[in-house]
C-alpha cells in the first residue's frame, strides 16, 4: 500500500501556516448539517469535541466512563510543554522541535513535530483563557519547570494535577457545548465498531455499559481519541479500564497499526508488591528535577536500610554517566539503567528491584515547605500505598509501563489510511517517534484537538461527496450483527469456561513484560509469539464470563478488551521482532554500542511501520512509511 | 505480612427498579498491604468461580484523581481515612476478623444502577449549566497578560482539585451537593477569567443544583469531613454569598 503522508511542500517552518492558508473551509451555514462522531473524552477528545462544535458542528461524543471527566488523561501529573520561554533560558521552537525529535531516536515526522512545537504556545493560552490554575509566581506570572530530555524550563504545570486541571478546562468546554445544544454526550458508552459505507468511515456501534443495549451511531466523519494501549502489559500507570478496543476494531476494518512495538516505559514509578495488585502508580518525572537516583555502590549494602548507607558508599549512577543531564536523562535511558543496577544486584527493596529516589538534598537547600508545594500531592500517594514517609525515607521506585508511542497510522491532517477515520491524541501514532518526551503527551493530545482537527477535519468535509446515511443502512445492520455475535460466542464459551477473565489479562500481562518489555530479543520475541497465539486459544476455550450481555456487567467488557490485547499484544511482538534495530524505548539486546546505549540502524530501519489487518490468526502485512529528514541531522542519540 | 479474615456485608441489586438488600460473605488469607478495591476483585474472582455474580462497583485510576470510585464503608464515605479516596484506602488499615459495611452513595439524585454503582450524571448537569469560562477556542492574548497572584492561584487551585466523586452529597444527611458545586463556583468565580460571569454562573447552578434533586445544605459540615480532596465548607459560604449579589442584579 502506498502510504502518502500529506506532508505539505515548502519550508519546515511555513508548512502549516500554509496548508491552513490553502486547505477547504466549510462554510458556517453548512457546518450545522454535519455530524462528527467524537469517541473519547480525554484531552484530544474532548478538546476535539468542544471545538468542532463551537465552530458549528454538530458533535456526539462517547466516552466509558460514567462522565467525560474521568478520562485517563486525569491523572497525568508532571506538566505540558510549551516554547513560551518565559525562563528567558534559550528556548524557542525549533529547540523544542528538536528536543522532541532526538527524544524520539529519530523515528518521527519532521513536519508534525515541527507543527507540534509551533502550536505549543497557542495552548498555553488557550488553557489560561479557561481558567486552568497553573502555578505561578510571586510575580503572578506562570511558574516552570524542568523535565526529561531538554535543558530548558519549558514545563508548565498545576501542582502535580496538571493532567487533572487541563482535562477538566476541555470538560467544561464541552459541557459549555452541550449546555449550548451543539454537543450529545454519551457516557459509559463502549465503542464496539467501526461502520464503514463506500469505503468510508461513517458510523460506530457502541455497547450501553448500563443497560447491554447496542446502539448505532452515524456521522460524516469519526474522530478516535481512546488513548493507548499500555494495558496490554496488565500492569501500567494506566487507568484500569484504557484499553485499545476501538483503535482495534478499526484495524479489523481496515486502519493501519503503526509502530505497535513503540511503548514507554518509565523510569519512576512505585515498585510492584505481592501478586494481587491491580495497576502500578507513578510518581512523575517533574520530581527528577530535585529528587537525586541512586543505589548502592556495593551489593552488600543493598539490604541495608538508606540511612545506613554513607554518601561515599552511594552510586547516583545517572548523574555519574550522563553528567549534562544527570537525573533528567529521557525516560528510557533512565528506565534501562534502573535496570540494569538491579540486574548487577545492586537493586533495594524487599524484591531488589528498585532504586532509590531522594529527596534529602532538595529538602536541604529549599526547605520543607517548598518541596511540600512542589510535590505535596505525590509524597502522599507515596505515603498512602507504600506506608512510608518520602519526606524523612527515600522513595523506591522502579520502571513501569507507561505510556504507548505506537498507534493508528496518520496522515499530517490526522486522518488514517480509512477515509473519514480521524485519529487523535495517545491512539495515533504521529508524534513522539521510539521515545516520547516527558510533558509531551499533554501538549499533543490538545494540540490535535483544539488547533489542527479544527482545520483538517473541515477540508475533510469540504473535498469529499457525503451523501447522507442513516443508521438504517445494511451496513450498520451488518456491523451490529458481527458485534452481536462476539458478545455471543464470549458468553457461550463464558457460561462453563475455568478461568477467569482476569487470570487471562495477568497472564497476558507477564508474558508481554518479560519479552516485549524493557529488552527485547529474537529469541524472546518468537517465544512469546507462540505462547500469546496460545493463550489467545485458551481464551477462546476456557474463559469463565459471569452474567448476561443484556446487563451492566463490567467482567463482559473486560472479557472483550482482553479479547482483543490477545491479538495485539501478537502483533506488538511482530513488530519488534521486524524491528532488529534498537531505538528509543524499543531496546533490541542484539543492537547496542559498547557502551550498552540503544545502536539504531538508519539504513534500513528509518521508516514507520504500519501493519495492515488480513484476518483472524493470520500474519499481518507490513507497509513502510520511510522518513524523510531535511532539517535535522540522523545522529547518535547522546545525553552524556 | 499480616493476614486478615474479614466479615463482608455488601449492598446487592441487581437493576435500578430492583429491592436490593445486604449479602454476607466470608475472605480470608487477605494480604494487607493490597487496596480495598484489590480486595474487591479478589472476592468478586471467588464469587464468579463459584458461579456467582459479582459485585459491580466502578474504579478506573485507582490513585485517588478521577473520582470514579467511592462506597460507604462503615458508614463513612470513601472509608474510614481522611482526605483518602475508596481506592486509596488499604487493607493495612482493618484488624483481623473485622466487620466491614458495604454499601452504594445513597441520594436520590444518585439512582443506583448496580450494586455499588451509581449514576452520577447530575454532577455533569450542574457543571453544563455554567461551570465554566465561555471562551472559545482560537487566539487568546499571551498566558501571561492576566498577572494572578500567587496566594490566589493557589486557593483556585485548591478548589479546583475537587475530583466530582459524590462523597459530599453520600455523606451529606441532606443529600446536598454544595460542596461540589461551591468548589467550582470558587474555583472560577477567583480568577479574572471567571469573574465576569460570575452572577450568572452561581445563579444557573445552584437552580440547576436544586433542581436535580439535591437537598439544601444546613451547615452540618458531614461533606468536609468526607471530601478526599479537602475542599473548604469556605466555598460555600462564598457561594452564598454570590448568589445573594446575583438576586440582586
Ligand atoms: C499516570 C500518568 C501520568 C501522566 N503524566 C503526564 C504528564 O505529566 N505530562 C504528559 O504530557 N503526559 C502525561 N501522561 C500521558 C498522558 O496523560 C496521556 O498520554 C494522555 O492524557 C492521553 O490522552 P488522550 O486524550 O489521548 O486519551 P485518554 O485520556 O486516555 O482518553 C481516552 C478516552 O477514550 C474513551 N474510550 C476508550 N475506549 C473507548 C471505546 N471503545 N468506546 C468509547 N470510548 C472509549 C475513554 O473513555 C476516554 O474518554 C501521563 C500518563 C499517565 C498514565
Ligand atoms: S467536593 Fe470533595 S467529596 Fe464532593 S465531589 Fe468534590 S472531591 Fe468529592
Ligand atoms: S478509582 Fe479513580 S479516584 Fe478512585
Amino acid at each position: 500500500m502506498n502510504l502518502d503522508s500529506k506532508i505539505p511542500s515548502g519550508d519546515l517552518s511555513e508548512k502549516w501556516s500554509n496548508h491552513k492558508g490553502s486547505i477547504k473551509l466549510v462554510n458556517p451555514a453548512n457546518k450545522r448539517k454535519h455530524t462528527v462522531l467524537v469517541v473519547g473524552s480525554g484531552l484530544a477528545g474532548a478538546s476535539a469535541a468542544a471545538s468542532l462544535a463551537e465552530l458549528g458542528y454538530n458533535v456526539k461524543c462517547f466516552c466509558i466512563q460514567d462522565s467525560p471527566r474521568r478520562a485517563h488523561s486525569i491523572a497525568a501529573q508532571g506538566g505540558i510543554n510549551s516554547t513560551k520561554n518565559y525562563p528567558n533560558d534559550g528556548d524557542s521552537v525549533y529547540r523544542l522541535f528538536y528536543d522532541t525529535i532526538k527524544g524520539g531516536d529519530f523515528r518521527s515526522r519532521e513536519a508534525n513535530v515541527y507543527r507540534l512545537a509551533e502550536l505549543s504556545s497557542n495552548i498555553i493560552d488557550q488553557c489560561a483563557a479557561q481558567g486552568v490554575p497553573f502555578a505561578r509566581e510571586y510575580s503572578g506570572e506562570l511558574a516552570n519547570r524542568s523535565f526529561g530530555g531538554a535543558q530548558v524550563s519549558r514545563t508548565f504545570y498545576a501542582r502535580g494535577q496538571t493532567g487533572q486541571q487541563l482535562l477538566l478546562g476541555a470538560y467544561q468546554a464541552l459541557m459549555r457545548m452541550v449546555d449550548a445544544g451543539k454537543v450529545e454526550m454519551y457516557s459509559r458508552r463502549e465503542m464496539l465498531d467501526l461502520v464503514m459505507i463506500d469505503g468510508k468511515a461513517r458510523g460506530i456501534i457502541c455497547r450501553n455499559l448500563t443497560t447491554g443495549a447496542m446502539e448505532r451511531y452515524a456521522g460524516d466523519s469519526v474522530l478516535l481519541a481512546t488513548g493507548g494501549y499500555g494495558r496490554v502489559f496488565f500492569l501500567s500507570t494506566n487507568a484500569f479500564n484504557s484499553n485499545c478496543t476501538a483503535s482495534w476494531r478499526a484495524h479489523k476494518r481496515g486502519a493501519l497499526f503503526a509502530n505497535p512495538c513503540f511503548t514507554q516505559i518509565h523510569p519512576t514509578c512505585i515498585p510492584v508488591s505481592g501478586d494481587h495488585q491491580s495497576k502500578l502508580t507513578l510518581m512523575s518525572e517533574s520530581l527528577r528535577n530535585d529528587g537525586r537516583v541512586w543505589v548502592p555502590k556495593r551489593k552488600e549494602d543493598a539490604s541495608k536500610p538508606p540511612s545506613q548507607i554513607s554518601e561515599d558508599a552511594r552510586d547516583y549512577f545517572l548523574e555519574r554517566k550522563y553528567p549534562s543531564f544527570g537525573n533528567l536523562v529521557p525516560r528510557d535511558v533512565a528506565s534501562r539503567n534502573n535496570k540494569e543496577v538491579c540486574d548487577e544486584g545492586r537493586g533495594v527493596g524487599t524484591s531488589g528491584y528498585a532504586v532509590y529516589l531522594d529527596f534529602k538534598d532538595a529538602i536541604q537547600r529549599d526547605g520543607l515547605q517548598t518541596i511540600k508545594e512542589k510535590y505535596g500531592n505525590l509524597f502522599e500517594i507515596y505515603d498512602k500505598i507504600t506506608n512510608e514517609n518520602p519526606y524523612q525515607t527515600p522513595m523506591r521506585i522502579y520502571p513501569a509501563i507507561h505510556y504507548t508511542m505506537g498507534g493508528l497510522w496518520v496522515d499530517y491532517n490526522l486522518m488514517s489510511n480509512i477515509p473519514g477515520l480521524h485519529v487523535l491524541g495517545e491512539a495515533n501514532f504521529s508524534d513522539h517517534g521510539a521515545n516520547r518526551l516527558g510533558a509531551s503527551a499533554l501538549m499533543q493530545g490538545l494540540c490535535d484537538g483544539y488547533f489542527v482537527i479544527p482545520y483538517t477535519l473541515g477540508h475533510y468535509i469540504a473535498s469529499t461527496p457525503l451523501p447522507a446515511v442513516d443508521t438504517q443502512h445494511p451496513a450498520f445492520a451488518d456491523a451490529e450483527n458481527s458485534v452481536r455475535s462476539e458478545i455471543q460466542k464470549l458468553l457461550t464459551v463464558g457460561k462453563t469456561g475455568k478461568k477467569t477473565v482476569l487470570e487471562f489479562y495477568r497472564e497476558l500481562g507477564h508474558l508481554m513484560w518479560d519479552h516485549v518489555g524493557m529488552a527485547r530479543n529474537e529469541k524472546g520475541l518468537k517465544t512469546v509469539i507462540q505462547k500469546v497465539q496460545g493463550l489467545r486459544e485458551e481464551f477462546w476455550n476456557e474463559v469463565l464470563i459471569p452474567g448476561e450481555a443484556t446487563e451492566f456487567n463490567k467482567n463482559l467488557e473486560m472479557a472483550g478488551r482482553v479479547a482483543d490485547f490477545l491479538e495485539l499484544g501478537e502483533l506488538m511482538a511482530a513488530d519488534a521482532l521486524n524491528r532488529s534495530e534498537s531505538c528509543g524505548g524499543h531496546f533490541r539486546e542484539e543492537s547496542q554500542t559498547p557502551e550498552g546505549e540503544a545502536l539504531r540502524d538508519d539504513e534500513n530501519f528509518c521508516y514507520v511501520a504500519a501493519w495492515g489487518y488480513t484476518g483472524q490468526n493470520k500474519p499481518e502485512t507490513l507497509n513502510k512509511e520511510d522518513l524523510h529528514f531535511e532539517s535535522i541531522k540522523l545522529s547518535q542519540r547522546s545525553y552524556k | 505480612m499480616p493476614k486478615l479474615k474479614l466479615n463482608l456485608e455488601i449492598w446487592r441489586q441487581k437493576n435500578p427498579e430492583a429491592q436490593g438488600s445486604f449479602e454476607p460473605y466470608q475472605l480470608s488469607d487477605i494480604d494487607d498491604d493490597i487496596s480495598f478495591l484489590e480486595m474487591l476483585d479478589l472476592l468478586n474472582e471467588q464469587l464468579i468461580k463459584s458461579g456467582k455474580a459479582p459485585v459491580e462497583f466502578d474504579s478506573d485510576c485507582r490513585e485517588g484523581i478521577c473520582g470514579s470510585c467511592g462506597v460507604i464503608i462503615n458508614g463513612q464515605a470513601h472509608g474510614p481515612l481522611q482526605a483518602t479516596t475508596t481506592c486509596q484506602l488499604y487493607m493495612r488499615h482493618f484488624g483481623d476478623g473485622d466487620t466491614i459495611i458495604i454499601e452504594p452513595w445513597r441520594s436520590k439524585a444518585f439512582p443506583v444502577i448496580r450494586d455499588l454503582v451509581v449514576d452520577r450524571s447530575a454532577f455533569d448537569r450542574i457543571i453544563a449549566a455554567g461551570g465554566y469560562v465561555s471562551t472559545k477556542t482560537g487566539p487568546h492574548p499571551d498566558a501571561n497578560s492576566h498577572l494572578i497572584p500567587k496566594p490566589v492561584a493557589d486557593q483556585a487551585m485548591d478548589n479546583a482539585t475537587c475530583i466530582g466523586c459524590g462523597a459530599c452529597v453520600a455523606a451529606c444527611p441532606n443529600a446536598s451537593a454544595s460542596l461540589f458545586t461551591a468548589a467550582k463556583i470558587s474555583h472560577l468565580g477567583l480568577l479574572p477569567q471567571g469573574n465576569p460571569e460570575r452572577s450568572k454562573r452561581v445563579f444557573r447552578m445552584v437552580q440547576k443544583m436544586d433542581l436535580e434533586g439535591f437537598g439544601n445544605c444546613t451547615n452540618i459540615g458531614e461533606c468536609r469531613a468526607a471530601c478526599p480532596k479537602e475542599i473548604s465548607i469556605d466555598t460555600i459560604a462564598q457561594m452564598r454569598r454570590d448568589y445573594v449579589q446575583a438576586l440582586k442584579e
